[in-house]
């Protein structure tokens, strides 16, 4: 499970209300190369919430990533491009768990697949 | 790549050996799943460098078709762990990067709109009613740019008003009709095969970036 998968999924237990984003439990992390594309980056910065990601990627053992949200005069810099590149695409979640903020639920993530199933009584 | 090599690379991918009559899990055809991407990409350039979404991903033929005409991340997400693996094995095959997920779409939450275009053939309704309609109003949620996806003729009218009106789709559009074979999997059909009228549907969602769904 890319991070990318990880900036979008919330916790879909019935009564939460705050399920993003989801705690990470590592078990295994992987990491594939994948081809570097400045613009597609650049877009997905508008979209992301930094936050969530600068964390995840921590959990995954990746600390490069800028604290605070990058101004616009970082953005085009290559060393960031790469950084958010490899944070973003390149580290996966192989084996695990995410974890629902509010309640500790965990979602377990097998063979890099993350399980948002629920149980009936949590629909 | 031109549509005959697409159709032809997404005509090598295996099918569902044990569909489940509940989920509905019968192909998207080479065909059909070669037009619709083909179709997106090249009349509205909704696939190439983009986030795309495959929901109900089952064998991962969309997925699959969009990934080989270049979409930049493609995720394909079904409630059922053997087409999971199916769908993997495929994309394997292919040499094609995709991002998995297992839920029901009925019930997933998401924040915001990272994913551009949503491509699918949703379960049609037939064995548990209106899944059709629960999968439309989460794509419209979901996707910031396009949503593509396919629905019994007969239904026509229903969707339409149903995206426009309740789903906060801007607009819905019929790009064509097409033949759809529902082999004969499940022992309820009598014919060896059945062949149904769907439409190919392309939505276009209203704007919401950045709130949470
Ligand atoms: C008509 S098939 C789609 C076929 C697919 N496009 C392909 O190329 O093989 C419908 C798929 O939706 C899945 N499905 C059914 N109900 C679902 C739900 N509530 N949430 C997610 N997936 C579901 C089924 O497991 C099945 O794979």
């Amino acid at each position: 499970m890319r991070l990318l998968t990880h900036n979008m999924l919330s916790s879909n237990i019935k009564g939460v209300t705050n399920g993003f984003p989801l705690g990470i439990e590592v078990e295994k992390v992987i990491e594939k190369q994948v081809d570097f594309n400045p613009d597609f980056l650049k877009n997905m910065l508008l979209k992301i919430e930094w936050k969530a990601l600068v964390d995840a990627s921590r959990s995954l053992g990746y600390a490069e990533l800028p604290e605070e949200a990058p101004e616009s005069s970082v953005i085009d810099s290559d060393d960031f491009l790469r950084k958010l590149h490899h944070a973003l695409l390149e580290l996966h979640l192989e084996e695990g768990a995410l974890v629902c903020p509010q309640t500790g639920r965990k979602f377990p993530v097998n063979k890099g697949i993350p399980n948002m199933l629920l149980h009936e009584d949590e629909v | 790549m031109k549509l005959k090599q697409l159709e032809s690379l997404l005509g090598d991918l295996q099918q569902f050996s044990n569909p489940k009559v509940e989920l509905e899990q019968y192909p998207t055809g080479p065909h059909i799943a070669s037009r619709l991407l083909y179709t997106a990409e090249n009349s509205f350039g909704d696939v190439s460098n983009k986030v795309v979404a495959d929901f109900g991903c089952g064998c991962g033929t969309l997925g699959a078709a969009a990934a080989l005409l270049g979409a930049e991340q493609v995720l394909a997400f079904d409630i059922d762990t053997e087409s999971l693996e199916l769908a993997s094995e495929n994309a394997e095959e292919l040499e094609l990067d995709i991002n998995f997920v297992q839920c029901d779409i009925s019930n997933l939450v998401w924040r915001g709109q990272i994913v551009d275009t949503v491509v699918m053939n949703p379960p049609f309704g037939t064995r548990k009613k209106g899944v059709d309609m629960d999968f439309l109003c989460v794509a419209l949620k979901v996707a910031s740019q396009a949503v593509y996806s396919l629905h019994k003729t007969s239904t026509r009218d229903h969707v339409r008003r149903a995206a426009l009106r309740d789903f906060n789709a801007s607009s819905a559009e019929v790009l064509c009709e097409l033949q759809f074979d529902v082999p004969q999997l499940y022992k309820f059909h009598k014919k060896k095969e059945v062949n149904i009228a769907v439409d190919l549907w392309r939505f276009v969602p209203k704007r919401n970036q950045g709130k949470v769904l």
